[in-house]
């Protein structure tokens, strides 16, 4: 089976008030369920339904996905920071799996 | 086979043909695209300004395609490609936390078709925005 690997990309440090722009991708299929593999079998739909982005237990973004994003969801956001504090990202899909991964960031 | 027929099979095979590559969004597809927006906006009317879409207006491949959007003030952002077999790409909701509300991400597309942002602001207006993509090879994994 596929690896799914969450990646993020968060500056270490940043000054209170600042917006600091955040670049999340998960390396996931995205199957839709349409395709056929190359022994003719479609191959079953696996997508990825949800990602929430947090800072400190506040949501920053969440996101309703559909087979509509392309496979390996990229996400480019911002956030209002005015504490450190941690990051959480997670990603739902439609097998029920979790991918979580957190981000310290030192503001000041 | 007599001239008057030939003319008749030919012409009904045209037909055909145009019938195949007219409808680049099929009523059923119309409708499911209808229902969404009609979900997300609570049948709010949607106005003009408020959002910008950005996305290529050429694409080579339609697998993963670069596009972004920013909708200053917006609660939610209802990302849609009207001719995909699936046609809802995303639902965006900003929390407590959020910097901007300008998002980039990436969307497969079937086919040639006008990508549509529609953003929800927090007193119930609405705001949307379009552009024409022309995509030369379908994602045809979708």
């Amino acid at each position: 089976m596929t690896t799914i690997i969450p990646r993020v990309r968060v500056p270490a440090t940043a000054a209170p008030g600042e917006i600091v722009r955040i670049r999340t991708l998960l390396t996931h299929p995205m199957e839709t369920g349409r395709r056929k593999g190359p022994d003719g079998v479609v191959v079953p739909r696996w997508i990825v339904t949800r990602f929430v982005a947090a800072f400190a237990g506040e949501t920053i973004v969440s996101v309703e996905i559909d087979p509509a994003i392309a496979a390996n969801p990229y996400f480019e956001f911002d956030a209002r920071l005015e504490a450190s504090g941690v990051f959480t990202f997670r990603w739902t899909d439609d097998i029920g799996a979790v991918y979580e991964v957190t981000q310290d960031i030192v503001v000041g | 086979m007599s001239a008057q027929t030939r003319r008749k099979v030919l012409a009904l095979g045209g037909a055909a043909v145009v019938a195949g590559l007219a409808p680049h969004v099929g009523p059923a597809r119309a409708g499911e695209v209808d229902a969404r927006i009609a979900a997300f906006t609570g049948g709010a009317v949607i106005g003009g300004s408020g959002v910008t879409l950005s996305i290529a207006a050429l694409v080579e491949n339609g697998v993963s395609v670069p596009i972004a959007f920013d909708a200053p003030g917006a609660e939610a952002v209802l990302l849609l490609a009207p001719a995909n077999p699936d046609p809802q790409a995303a639902i965006f909701r900003f929390g407590p936390r959020a910097g901007s509300r300008s998002v980039a991400t990436r969307v497969r597309l079937a086919e040639s078709q006008t990508v549509r942002v529609i953003a929800r602001f927090p007193d119930g207006r609405c705001a949307g925005a379009e552009a024409a993509v022309d995509v030369v090879v379908g994602g045809c994994v979708i």
